[in-house]
């Protein structure tokens, strides 16, 4: 089994999603029939392949890097669950 | 009923055989009585006759003047609310407008609602959405069917005739297998011609915006409105789109088509088969040359999906985190336990799934294993096509492994799910563009489709193919 309680609880925290008991269970059983599924990859010989990471068969085209100013703040915060006087507001982290 | 094409709808108007609010207010008529099917997230009567009282004043000739058309919920739109079906977008109003969205707006059309989805695309079946199960408009009253997913609502609403046409989106299959399910046409194109620029994104290196639409006719009408470059998306090809309606042409005599043998899976229904089958003789009377091809490295298409798909995601929706947008838990008495109330109450089920096996194959240590392996093979799978393409100019197969299935099945078995996507997956990983047309029926009368994939930007050959194939099904 690739994946126990402290590997799926080690992935929750990394992944910042809190997990109850019975959500962890179930996650346990269901990333390692997903992980058992997908190392039939191991079956392909991939020596000398290089990764592919863009799909793009295009020459995509670099832009001048000029400053332009199309947001402003206060429409960035328009939709934030708390602000304060021009800033996102999130619970202290300092004492 | 009989459904106007946007072709058709589009002289009607030229000739003032309709007007625009005669129009839409058929669509509306029929949007209300369809809301039993949950196809929209969003819909807003008056939003659509405020659409129409612009449009009346305005002059000016558009190509889509007064159209009415659908948006996936995942496009973000200034005129309406866009959620992704989840409930961590819930309250979220953008303050700008998707490239895409932008191109149909310029254009004149109007847009009816935002249609449900899987949450965040992801999923098969468009029953991963906080807003509940979108049902397939053909499914007999006895037994309501999946619409297929993600773009579910988008594929329903042009099956339903609530519109006359749709925007979706497609990572492993999410335009063509509910293309397919619903009896309408969807194409994805090559990755890169339409910008992803204000899409909310499931997996970078695969999203890519597309069309649902009666026929093929208007498919290629609405996906020149929505392609082109766009400076805002890094991976926007700058390439030159042609009139694809303008250039169509069914004449396929000396062309070749690709036949990939690996496509014969077994366990796949016999009525599938037969209307491959079908397809292929079909083009042989029509001077098609038939080349048997092999793409070895199929069968290892889903499981590299598996593992590329939710590591972009787990990054992407990272950004999720109860600050910026959206839904923040009221447990929050440290900022950790904001960050991660908020995702675990924000995200359902399937998309923490993902986010899951995406953080692990992404983790120290097993990056190499899983993430670096899959993106190998995936270049092996696009060089499979690269081959292929050498000696044939498009490719058939079927579009998905069964017609649509119930509602509820398939639920419990992710990975029963994701073969849904067996037939999609490849050239979604190659990149390539792909349509599903309905072509014959099942045993239970419903719609089955047939997939044509393309070289790259060739998307005129795809709807060539799709409209021979289309005209001699008729």
């Amino acid at each position: 089994m690739k994946i126990d309680k402290n590997t799926i609880n080690k992935i929750a925290r990394l992944s910042r999603i809190k997990l109850d008991d019975k959500e962890s269970e179930d996650y346990i059983k269901d990333l390692n029939s997903i992980l058992d599924w997908v190392e039939q990859l191991n079956e392909v010989s991939t020596e000398n392949v290089e990764p592919l990471s863009n799909i793009s068969s295009s020459i995509l085209p670099k832009r001048e890097d000029v400053s332009n100013d199309t947001n402003s703040s206060e429409e960035i915060l328009e939709n934030a669950p708390d602000k304060l006087e021009g800033f996102f507001a999130v619970p202290k982290v300092v004492e | 009923m009989s459904k106007s094409s946007l072709k058709q709808t589009l002289k009607d108007l030229d000739t003032k055989k309709i007007s625009i609010r005669e129009l839409n207010q058929d669509y509306l008529k029929r949007i209300k009585e369809n809301e039993n099917l949950n196809v929209f997230i969003h819909f807003s009567e008056d939003n659509v006759l405020k659409q129409i009282d612009t449009l009346e004043k305005d002059n000016s000739a558009k190509k889509l003047k007064g159209i009415p058309i659908a948006i996936k919920d995942l496009f973000c739109t200034k005129n309406m609310p866009t959620t992704a079906a989840s409930k961590i977008l819930e309250n979220f109003n953008p303050t700008y407008e998707s490239f895409v969205t932008q191109k149909l707006l310029d254009e004149g059309s109007i847009f009816v609602g935002k249609t449900n989805l899987d949450e965040f695309a992801m999923g098969s079946a468009t029953n991963t959405s906080f807003f509940g199960n979108t049902i397939n408009p053909l499914s007999k009253d006895d037994e309501p069917l999946a619409p297929g997913g993600s773009s579910g609502g988008s594929a329903a609403a042009v099956s339903a005739d609530l519109c006359l046409g749709a925007t979706g989106t497609d990572t492993g299959g999410s335009i063509r297998q509910p293309a397919s399910f619903c009896g309408v046409v969807g194409i994805k194109p090559t990755y890169g011609l339409c910008s992803r620029w204000g899409i909310a994104a499931f997996a970078s290196s695969l999203d890519q915006a597309g069309i649902f639409s009666h026929n093929v006719e208007d498919a290629s009408i609405l996906l020149q409105s929505i392609a082109g470059f766009d400076h805002r998306d890094s991976t926007s090809a700058k390439v030159d789109i042609p009139n694809y309606f303008e250039n169509l042409d069914d004449d396929l005599n000396g062309k070749t088509v690709g036949i990939p043998k690996e496509y014969s899976i077994d366990g796949t229904p016999k009525e599938i088969s037969q209307i491959w089958e079908d397809a292929i003789k079909v083009l042989e009377k029509k001077g098609v040359k038939i080349k048997n091809i092999s793409l070895p490295h199929t069968k290892y298409a889903l499981p590299t999906y598996y593992i590329i798909a939710p590591a972009e995601a787990s990054s992407n929706l990272a950004r999720y985190d109860g600050v910026k947008y959206g839904f923040r838990s009221d447990e929050i008495d440290s900022l950790d336990e904001m960050y991660e109330n908020t995702r675990a109450q924000g995200f359902g089920r399937e998309v923490k799934r993902r986010i899951l096996i995406g953080t692990y194959v992404l983790s120290a240590g097993y990056y190499d294993a899983y993430y670096l392996k899959a993106q190998k093979v995936r270049k092996l799978i696009a060089d499979d096509f690269n081959k292929a393409f050498k000696e044939c100019d498009f490719i058939v197969t079927p579009t998905a492994p069964s017609a649509a299935f119930p509602l509820n099945e398939k639920q419990n078995d992710p990975i029963k799910m994701y073969l849904n996507d067996v037939f999609t997956v490849p050239a979604s990983l190659a990149g390539l563009p792909g349509i599903s047309i309905p072509f014959g029926k099942d045993k239970n009368n419903l719609p089955l489709g047939i997939q044509i994939l393309g070289k790259h930007f060739d998307e005129q050959q795809v709807f060539n193919a799709a409209v021979s194939l289309e005209r001699s099904y008729e």
